[in-house]
């Protein structure tokens, strides 16, 4: 049955093959290897494979000559340090490329200091060589609220702003912008900048990680370098995760990062000091509980709180 | 010039065809950023051939990846300068080539007188011959 629908002559029977159009993409591989290599997230994933299903029909709607107005793919990433706004970042200018919706899929990363001048003339120059550079991708903007500083109304970062917006409003089929930074200054971001809230379509929040997750992210990557955990390292360091989680500047997956870099400098230092005994290279991939619990996390008196070096 | 009977400028690549639509000039960009060429849009009144630079316009454009920040660039340049010539340049940097590869029109003014060919005796019966640009006759900027 043929009908007019709108104007257009849409066959209501005709079946539409949205698995091929699927299989013809390959983004699968990439939500599959987004799945499987990031740990947790589980609000950030259901977002994304929103999207690719919303871009997916799309292209079907297209294929029947149904309009398809290119729907706003700006995003803003918020969330605490070391959740993984960076590395989603990336993940999402490869997943926008193979659905067609940017041509080139590489991602531009930069903060306040590319885009804003330091004097009366520079600012739109040196933004717009940035846009220019990203257009065809995805503009990433990592700590995004310090364009905006309301208590220096001479501040240039306006004018970055305002460029901006018209970019995202008028190229969207040539550039996605993606801004990103801490829950809190974001939203005081966005209060501020009306304009810019109401054109980005995507609000994602990325959420801590519990210890669990932590450690599953630790175990990846230390894999990527060629380490393991002894199974007594790895009860020592779901401890250690824990303590760790409670002092500040916890900066989730970086601050696992930066331990387990320490944990490979003691390693190291422990091979070392025993380098007259027999060491095979099990000594070598794995770090021991040993490697662990030297850290001042674990002795009582901890003087500077402070301290990332913990 | 005698053998083009529109006098329409004659520099560059595809100045013997019809203005590229800009689909065309973007293909074409595609085509230099695949090289890894810097392109640079320029622009000049003065379209004597010997007039090889011209002034470019804004800053240069480097590690681009598409062709669509380059577009902007060019239909800023029109805005600026409807009535200039405007040309499209792909710079190769690569070590022993170092020049121009591609450079070509994208933007000419609604009419162009031509050139004249100027003739002056010197010593003997010798004639020296140089041609010359009708619009040059008028001040930078009122030319066209």
């Amino acid at each position: 049955m043929t009908d007019n629908f709108n104007g257009i002559e849409l066959d209501f029977d005709s079946p539409v093959d949205l698995q091929s159009v699927y299989d013809d993409s390959n983004v699968q591989e990439v939500l599959n290897r987004l799945d499987h290599e990031l740990i947790g997230l589980k609000p950030v994933k259901t977002r994304i494979n929103e999207v690719a299903a919303l871009l997916l029909v799309d292209r079907l709607r297209q294929q029947m000559n149904l309009s398809a107005s290119m729907p706003s793919m700006h995003m803003s990433f918020t969330g605490n340090p070391g959740t993984g706004k960076t590395t989603v970042a990336m993940r999402m200018a490869e997943i926008l490329h193979r659905l067609d919706y940017v041509r080139q899929g590489h991602l531009v990363a930069v903060t306040r200091d590319d885009l804003v001048g330091q004097y009366i003339g520079h600012t739109a120059p040196k933004t717009k060589e940035v846009i220019k550079k990203a257009m065809g991708g995805v503009l990433f903007i990592d700590e995004a609220y310090y364009l905006y500083k309301p208590e220096n109304e001479r501040d240039y970062g306006a004018e970055s702003i305002e460029i901006l917006l018209q970019v995202m409003e008028n190229q969207r089929n040539d550039l996605v912008v993606i801004l990103a930074g801490y829950k809190d200054r974001m939203d005081r971001f966005f209060h501020s900048n009306p304009g810019m809230s109401s054109r980005i379509a995507h609000h994602i929040d990325f959420p801590n990680y519990s210890p669990e997750e932590l450690l599953a992210i630790s175990k990846l990557m230390l894999a990527e370098s060629n380490y393991r955990l002894s199974s007594e390292a790895e009860a020592v360091f779901i401890d250690y995760i824990k303590i760790r989680m409670q002092k500040p500047h916890f900066a989730n997956a970086r601050s696992m990062r930066n331990a387990l870099d320490r944990a490979r400098l003691r390693q190291a230092n422990r091979l070392f000091q025993s380098r007259h005994s027999k060491l095979t290279g099990a000594d070598l991939i794995t770090i021991e509980a040993e490697d662990l619990l030297v850290s001042r996390l674990f002795s009582e008196d901890n003087e500077d709180e402070n301290a990332e070096s913990v | 010039m005698m053998t083009n009977t529109d006098s329409r400028l004659t520099q560059g690549q595809f100045s013997f065809l019809p203005d590229l639509t800009d689909e065309q000039i973007t293909a074409q960009i595609k085509w230099a950023l695949a090289h890894g060429w810097a392109v640079s849009v320029e622009y000049t009144d003065d379209p004597h051939p010997r007039n090889t630079y011209w002034e470019m316009y804004g800053m240069p454009m480097f590690d681009l990846k598409d062709p669509a920040g380059i577009l902007m660039e060019i239909n800023e340049c029109r805005k600026t300068f409807p009535r200039h010539y405007i040309r499209v340049m792909a710079f190769n940097s690569e070590r022993g080539t170092e020049s121009p590869a591609m450079s070509f029109l994208v933007n000419r003014p609604a009419n162009e007188p031509g050139f004249a060919l100027d003739r002056q005796e010197t010593s003997g019966r010798t004639q020296r011959y140089s041609i010359r640009s009708y619009a040059t006759d008028k001040p930078e900027n009122e030319r066209y």
